[in-house]
């Protein structure tokens, strides 16, 4: 009995202390961000390359198919109720609400959330981070803030053109495959989308950029105080795939709390 | 006290779990000279710069530089006390995804103003005094370890560090390279004149570097020592110690009359 109230107690301090760290990490980032001098700019570029740019191609590609995909579930939904004039706004609204904000973040996090984590927890383990700070160079300001500023630049980016792309991918199936009406599809898509939609996936895009980037970046920069012992090229993988799962279930967590929120 | 010395610990206990590995290690490091930390392996001895840099925090005790408390410092406070700081890591801590070069030019990219040419001049001039030309454009996987320590003491240099902390320079390298890695330090040394703190245990040959020598046994500095008196010490530790690494020494007085 004992015991299990001190697994119980240890594992309760473990995550108070670890949900402490990372919000000590946060506003440290938070500030490092403010505080001039200012991060260098070739830096940031830099890290929107690494995370916009080359995210890209895997938006565009699942974007297309996510698009398709609603139209041809749309289309056969709607079609039993005769409306298939509003598959148009099924379409860009399902996107610009929901699924373009949330896929293209699990996108971010699948392909450069990872690759954040493994970088700066080998950082963490071969001595890197410590030099830097003996070098009286700040982390917080060398590595993570072109990151964060990074992510919060691309993910809304990403998310656009997920959802550009989801409806260009709509319209192909819809109007071109089944034979919606393109006039409905458009007129509809128009006179449903409002801006409130759109600024609710942009709030949505915003948040899980800095969702992504914090968790994965806090994971590895800590890889050295997991409780499952984080050591070497063992712990910096156990840490990266528990930084995809957390970021994963916390952006859809998130989702619905931002959802309910704003509707 | 000695009003000479930059860096003060006063009784540093580290506990990990149940283990107790520095028990109270008192030690000063005087201002322009060479101390050299001894000791077995795993006793602690890098643990001791570690502490000195502030990268890790002692269940109590003190760490004092040029007499303010590294622990309780402010943030920017410790930023200044590092800036006068250069160290040479174990495995050298490259950033391994930049060049030779980019590690070296790093320290004065992000903390100096210096312009891009004066960067470029600076750097070549370290990799020329570490006996690296050619090896800029090179990655850290590509060279070799006596090299990448090379790189390492470069880049603790670059910047005219006050003080400088060498943690095993010479461990894993051949005779020939550690002779050469003790050639640069030596030679950096009287051209730059800092204050250094040396982890070894490569003796004999790190006492003729050394202006002290401590030796680190059982989680206590047993003495701190020229290594003259700390070869004819008395203290049996540290005697079993010397006869341990150096073979049993000859003394003609004691011995013979």
């Amino acid at each position: 009995m004992i015991r299990i109230l001190n697994t119980v107690g240890e594992l309760t301090l473990y995550y108070v202390n670890q949900a402490g760290r990372m919000g000590i990490f946060l506003a440290f980032v938070v500030f490092n961000i403010i505080k001039l001098p200012y991060y260098k700019i070739s830096h940031v570029i830099k890290q929107i390359y690494i995370i916009g740019t080359l995210s890209v191609f895997v938006i565009v590609f699942t974007g297309a198919f996510t698009g398709m995909v609603l139209a041809l579930q749309g289309y056969n939904t709607l079609s039993k109720f005769g409306s298939e004039g509003l598959i148009g706004s099924v379409v860009a609204l399902s996107l610009i609400r929901e699924l373009g904000p949330v896929l293209a973040a699990l996108m971010v996090t699948g392909r450069a959330g990872s690759a954040i984590c493994a970088e700066i927890g080998i950082m963490r383990i071969s001595e890197q981070i410590d030099a830097l700070e003996c070098m009286a160079i700040d982390p917080h300001k060398y590595i993570m803030a072109p990151k964060f500023i990074a992510a919060l630049a691309s993910v809304p980016l990403l998310t656009a053109v997920f959802n550009v792309v989801g409806i260009f991918g709509g319209y192909i199936v819809g109007v071109k495959l089944m034979g919606a009406n393109e006039g409905a599809f458009f007129t509809s898509m128009y006179r449903d989308v409002e801006f409130a939609d759109i600024s609710m996936g942009f709030i949505k895009s915003v948040c899980f950029g800095l969702l992504i980037v914090w968790i994965c970046a806090a994971k590895g920069y800590y890889v050295h105080m997991e409780r499952s012992g984080g050591f070497g090229a063992e712990g910096v993988s156990r840490v990266t795939t528990s930084a995809v799962v957390l970021s994963s279930v916390s952006i859809l967590v998130l989702d619905y709390i931002i959802t309910s929120l704003l509707i | 006290m000695n009003a000479q010395s930059m860096i003060q610990m006063i009784d540093v206990r580290k506990r990990f779990g149940a283990q107790e590995v520095l028990k109270g290690v008192n030690l000063s490091i005087f201002e322009g000279k060479t101390t050299v930390i001894v000791g077995e392996s795993g006793q602690g001895k890098s643990l001791i710069i570690k502490h000195i840099l502030g990268l890790m925090k002692p269940t109590s005790g003190k760490v004092l530089v040029n007499g303010k408390d590294i622990n309780t410092i402010s943030r920017k406070g410790l930023k200044e006390i590092r800036a006068n700081f250069g160290v040479l890591f174990q495995h050298a801590a490259l950033f391994d995804s930049m060049t030779v070069f980019e590690n070296v030019a790093l320290p004065l990219r992000e903390r100096t103003k210096a312009s891009e040419e004066e960067i470029r001049n600076k750097v070549a001039e370290m990799l020329t005094l570490m006996d690296l030309e050619g090896s800029g454009e090179k990655y850290p996987a590509q060279i070799s370890g006596g090299m990448k320590k090379r790189v390492g003491l470069a880049r603790a240099l670059v910047l005219n560090p006050k003080i400088v902390f060498f943690d095993e320079p010479t461990t894993g390298l051949d005779i020939a390279k550690s002779n050469e890695i003790y050639r640069v330090f030596f030679r950096t040394q009287t051209k730059l004149g800092y204050t250094s703190v040396i982890v070894s245990h490569d003796v004999p040959k790190i006492f003729k570097l050394a202006d002290y020598v401590a030796l680190l046994y059982n989680g206590v500095i047993q003495d701190c020592l020229s290594p003259e008196d700390f070869q004819t010490s008395e203290n049996p530790v540290i005697r079993e110690f010397v006869e341990k690494t150096m073979g049993h020494i000859y003394e003609s007085e004691r011995m013979e009359g």
